[in-house]
C-alpha cells in the first residue's frame, strides 16, 4: 500500500465520474457522475491523511467532503423533482431546449 | 507479518480496481437500477479501503450512508423515470467522444502529477484511537467546522423542500399572502 497507488486509484475513479458527469443526459446519472468524482476525492483525502499527516484535522476535512456529497444529493434530487414537475423531463438537453 | 502486509496490499489494490470497474459499470450497464447498485458497490469498496487506511469511523460512515443513499436513489429512479426506461436497456449520452477524451486527459494529468511529485515523508504518527481523536477534534478545536456545516445543512433542507414542494403558501394565499379563503384543490376545515 503506497500513497501513489491509492492516489492513482482515486484519480481513476475521479476520471470515470468526470466522464459520466459530462456525457450523461439524465439528471440523476449526472449526479451519479458527480458522486463518483467525490468518491475519488474521499479515497485521495483518506490516503493523504494516512500517508502524509495522520492527525485528526485531516479526518475533519473528510467529514466535510462527505457532508458536501450529502448536500449535493439532496439538492440534486430536489432540482430533479422540480424539473420533472415543471417540464415533464429528466434530461439535461430537453431542459435546456425548453428554456429557449 | 510480511505475508499479512502483502495480503493487505493486494486486497487494497483489488478493492480499488473493483471501485473503478463498478464506477465504470454505472455508465455502461443497461438499466438505471443496475447503475445505482454499481455505484453502491463502488462506494462500499472505497469505504473498505478507507477502513484499510485505519479510519474506522469515516469508512463506516461512507459505507452506511452510501448504501442508504443508493437505495433511495433506486426507488427515486423507479418513481420518476417513468418516461425513461428505468428498468430497461438505455443509452442516453451526449458528446461521448469529448467526454471520453476529457476523462482520459484528466486521468493522465493526475497520474503524471501523482508520479512526478516528490511526496513528503509522513509527519507525525496516527493517534492511538483514531475515532476518539476525531471526536475530540470535532468537539474541541474543530468545532467551528461542524458549526458552519450545520446551518448549511438546515438551508439545504429548507431549499430542498421549497424546490420539491408542489404547492407553497403563495399558491394558496396569493402573492401577497392575503387571499382568503385559500385556493386549495380540496377545501379543508370543518365548515365554520
Amino acid at each position: 500500500m503506497t500513497l501513489e497507488a491509492a492516489l492513482l486509484l482515486s484519480a481513476a475513479i475521479f476520471s470515470v465520474g468526470l466522464y459520466g458527469a459530462i456525457s450523461q443526459q439524465v439528471v440523476v446519472m449526472v449526479m451519479m457522475g458527480l458522486e463518483l468524482m467525490i468518491n475519488g476525492v474521499i479515497l485521495a483525502a483518506a490516503a493523504c491523511w494516512w500517508f502524509l499527516a495522520p492527525d485528526p484535522t485531516g479526518q475533519v476535512l473528510l467529514m466535510v467532503v462527505i457532508a458536501a456529497m450529502t448536500l449535493e444529493m439532496a439538492m440534486g434530487f430536489a432540482v430533479a423533482v422540480l424539473l420533472h414537475r415543471a417540464r415533464q423531463t429528466d434530461m439535461t438537453d430537453m431542459a435546456t431546449d425548453l428554456s429557449r | 507479518m510480511e505475508v499479512l502486509t502483502v495480503l493487505v496490499d493486494i486486497a487494497f489494490v483489488a478493492l480499488g480496481v473493483v471501485a473503478v470497474l463498478s464506477g465504470g459499470a454505472v455508465f455502461v450497464v443497461d438499466s438505471m437500477a443496475r447503475a445505482t447498485y454499481a455505484l453502491a458497490v463502488s462506494f462500499v469498496a472505497v469505504g473498505v479501503q478507507v477502513l484499510f487506511l485505519q479510519q474506522s469511523y469515516v469508512g463506516v460512515v461512507v459505507i452506511l450512508m452510501m448504501v442508504m443513499e443508493m437505495a433511495v436513489m433506486a426507488v427515486y429512479m423507479v418513481m420518476f423515470m417513468g418516461m425513461n426506461p428505468a428498468l430497461m436497456p438505455m443509452s442516453m449520452v451526449h458528446s461521448n467522444r469529448t467526454a471520453v477524451a476529457t476523462a482520459v486527459l484528466t486521468f493522465l494529468l493526475l497520474a503524471a502529477g501523482i508520479l512526478v511529485v516528490d511526496w513528503p515523508a509522513r509527519r507525525g504518527s496516527p493517534p492511538r484511537d483514531v475515532t476518539e481523536a476525531l471526536g475530540e477534534a470535532l468537539m474541541g478545536p474543530q468545532m467551528l467546522v461542524m458549526a458552519v456545516i450545520s446551518p448549511v445543512m438546515v438551508a439545504t433542507i429548507v431549499a430542498g423542500v421549497v424546490l420539491a414542494a408542489p404547492r407553497t403558501r403563495y399558491d394558496r394565499f396569493g402573492d401577497d399572502l392575503r387571499q382568503r379563503p385559500p385556493d386549495d384543490p380540496q377545501p379543508g376545515g370543518v365548515g365554520r
